[in-house]
């Protein structure tokens, strides 16, 4: 028997409620498989399960707010038999299924209150008035707990890493260039932004200094191989999110574009995966549509490093020849975790980025 | 005015015989005997044996003398003692009096009523206490009835008589000392069935004996808190499966009591019927509380067993309910 405990999708998360389940009695699902949302204090998110089984019994009501690492669901492992016999089809009354329809709620995710565990139409109407009230809970409660994870994560972020920062202005002409000829043949829900090739450029970077990439977790540096970049996205209405893009590095240009463009569209629309909350290893932050010129983040722990883009803003510059003209000029600036990495590191990290966006054919 | 149910029935048939010529009352122990169940008590004295005619003890011939007498243009009341000696009759009602008007393509009507007592509960054994209301309710071309209330029993004659073709009533024997008020609006018609009690959570249909088995179940849980609303069938052919669906679409429950055997009963009919109509308003499967599949046993603590009763009603509700 396997058991499946709410996951914590993200630090600032103690506690989530059970808004659906996406499973019934008796599923087989597969590892990665989302099978509830549940309601974090940022976002409802779609939790995927990370192991391969059969459903076996749903413990946890939607509705139900649980802390982090309670017991949702049990499964049967692959090939594990069930103690007692399945029981076949769910009753349900074929009036609450009918009521349940109009509603739109999933009558496999009601207990039932009739005879023989039936659903019933009363057991469809307390969910119904349970859902309705949770939903404006959920809405009017979303920004001010928002903040509240917001306030919490970064307080401790500020307490406990010992943040330093570093800048270079990196010169984005040959990108730029890159960038427009790569467009110039593609429809424009197909062309690329520059948020892409950063996004690629600071994975490439990351190989070379892996220090960058991981948590810090029971006073130890864990790395990890892979760049699951967390894109910080300001919500509508108010308060950020930072799911991740998974794999970057191994990504081309053209699928973390794809994966960026769903990903801002699935944060606004509040449908996330539990691994995009909870995967992240490192944080990007983008404000150059704000117009300012560099930003200097706050590590999202326990993550160690988080990499800021400004503008791109033409700027005086010194060319490769000592001449004076003026260039697209972006600034980058990294803020560390000093009890994993130095400056120097962090220093040449940052050179590798610059140059890594200085070819940008390669990435 | 108060009154007891084989008053209403007597009533309702002396009103026919002084008010219509063509009205006589035809059965075995009619006339002198007064009636089995003393219904025509005084009526040969008033009507004379003209008009009250003892009969041999033979359902074939004089069920077959009624048809006769009706296809004469005469309007003839044939009591048959009860349904279990009616059998002896099926010919005559199933073979004869519900096809004429069919195999005459319209030339003859059979304006015969037929009364018979039914049910057990008064330790007369299984050749006297069977409840075989389904059987007629089967045959296309007759129409059958189940008074169960004092205002029913005064009621129903008088349209079965002004019905052209076949009526049968019958009478639960356990009824005939029931004792009610006869409301001055007793006149009804012959088709619809009656909602006896109005409740919100299940729907309990009965019919004839069971109608105050029904009743009380009713009463019992509304003490339990539970709201439980009573339709009388009352017409057993045709049912008025319209008033059954819109109660089972208001309460999205059923349970239906029928002192007949479960198997091939009214009640499965019933329940058919609001399968086919009520599904996706169904809350719980319907449910049926009917008579055990024996011989209704003479003992009386066996017949008792063996009958719809209201505890058995009561806990039939409770477990749909899960109450």
């Amino acid at each position: 028997m396997l058991e499946f405990t709410l996951p914590s999708l993200g630090s600032d998360m103690d506690e989530g409620k059970l808004l659906e389940w996406k499973i019934k009695l008796g599923d087989r699902v597969r590892k990665g498989q989302v099978v509830a949302i549940v309601d974090t204090s940022k976002a409802a998110v779609d939790v995927e399960i990370w192991f391969d089984g059969t459903v076996h019994e749903l413990l946890i009501e939607p509705g139900a707010t649980i802390p982090v690492g309670t017991v949702l669901a049990t499964l049967l492992a692959p090939g594990e038999k069930a103690g007692t016999p399945a029981t076949g089809r769910r009753k349900v009354s074929p009036a609450a299924r009918k009521h349940a329809e109009a509603l739109g709620i999933d009558v496999d995710t009601l207990a039932g209150s009739g005879p023989g565990g039936a659903v019933t139409l009363a057991d469809v109407d307390a969910t119904a008035a349970q859902s309705s009230l949770g939903r404006q809970a959920a809405t009017s409660d979303r920004q001010a707990e928002m903040r509240k994870a917001i306030a919490a994560a970064m307080s401790r972020s500020k307490r406990e890493i010992p943040h330093y920062y570093l800048s270079e202005a990196i010169a984005m002409e040959r990108a730029q260039a890159w960038l427009s000829e790569a467009n110039a043949g593609r429809p424009i829900t197909g062309r690329l932004l520059m948020a892409a090739l950063h996004l690629k450029a600071v994975a490439l970077a990351l190989k070379k200094y892996p220090e960058m990439n991981g948590f810090f977790r029971d006073g130890a540096f864990q790395p990890v191989a892979a760049a699951h970049i967390g894109v910080a996205i300001s919500m509508r209405q108010g308060g950020l999110i930072a799911p991740a893009i998974h794999d970057v590095g191994e990504k081309t240009l053209d699928e973390v574009m794809r994966d960026l463009a769903d990903l801002v569209k699935r944060a606004r629309a509040g449908s996330l995966k539990s691994s995009e909350m909870s995967d992240p290893t490192i944080t990007v932050t983008n404000l150059g549509e704000q117009g300012v010129e560099s930003v200097y983040g706050v590590i999202y722990p326990p993550q160690v490093a988080l990499v800021g883009f400004g503008r791109i803003a033409p700027r005086p510059w010194v060319d490769a020849a000592g001449w004076l003209c003026v260039t697209p000029v972006l600034t980058a600036s990294l803020a560390a975790d000093h009890r994993v990495s130095d400056g120097h590191r962090g220093a040449l990290f940052l050179a590798e980025l610059r140059d890594w966006l200085q070819q940008p054919d390669k990435l | 005015m108060k009154i007891s149910y084989r008053e209403a029935m007597r009533q309702a048939m002396h009103e026919a015989l002084a008010g219509d010529p063509r009205v006589f009352l035809m059965g075995e122990d009619v006339g002198k005997y007064g009636g089995t169940y003393a219904v025509s008590k005084g009526f040969i004295e008033e009507f004379g044996p003209e008009w009250i005619r003892d009969t041999p003890l033979s359902e074939l011939g004089f069920v077959g003398a009624g048809i006769g007498a009706a296809l004469g243009g005469m309007r003839p009341i044939v009591e048959v003692m009860t349904v279990n000696f009616s059998l002896l009759a099926l010919d005559q009602i199933v073979n004869t009096a519900a096809v004429l008007r069919h195999m005459s393509g319209g030339q003859f009507s059979v304006p015969l009523v037929v009364r018979m007592a039914t049910g057990a509960g008064r330790q007369l054994a299984a050749q006297h206490s069977h409840s075989l209301e389904n059987w007629y309710a089967h045959i296309p071309g007759i129409r059958v009835l189940a008074p169960a209330t004092i205002g029913d029993a005064r009621g129903m004659l008088a349209p079965a008589l002004a019905d052209p073709d076949p009526v049968i009533i019958f009478e639960h024997a356990q009824l005939y000392n029931l004792e009610g008020e006869l409301a001055d609006d007793w006149q009804c018609d012959i088709a619809r069935a009656a909602v006896r009690r109005e409740g919100s959570q299940v729907s309990v249909f009965a019919y004839g004996g069971c109608l105050p088995k029904a009743m009380q179940a009713a009463a019992e849980l509304a003490e339990a808190g539970i709201d439980a609303e009573v339709v009388d069938l009352r017409v057993l052919r045709p049912l008025d499966t319209e008033s059954i669906a819109a109660s089972v679409r208001k309460t999205h429950r059923a349970v239906v009591v029928d002192e007949g055997w479960k198997s091939g009963s009214l009640a499965a009919e019933v329940v058919a019927r609001i399968v086919e109509d009520c599904f996706y308003d169904l809350d719980a499967p319907p449910v049926r509380v009917c008579s055990a599949e024996v011989p209704i046993p003479y003992a009386r603590h066996m017949e008792e067993a063996a009958l719809p009763q209201p505890a058995k009603i009561v806990a039939a509700v409770k477990e749909l309910l899960n109450a």
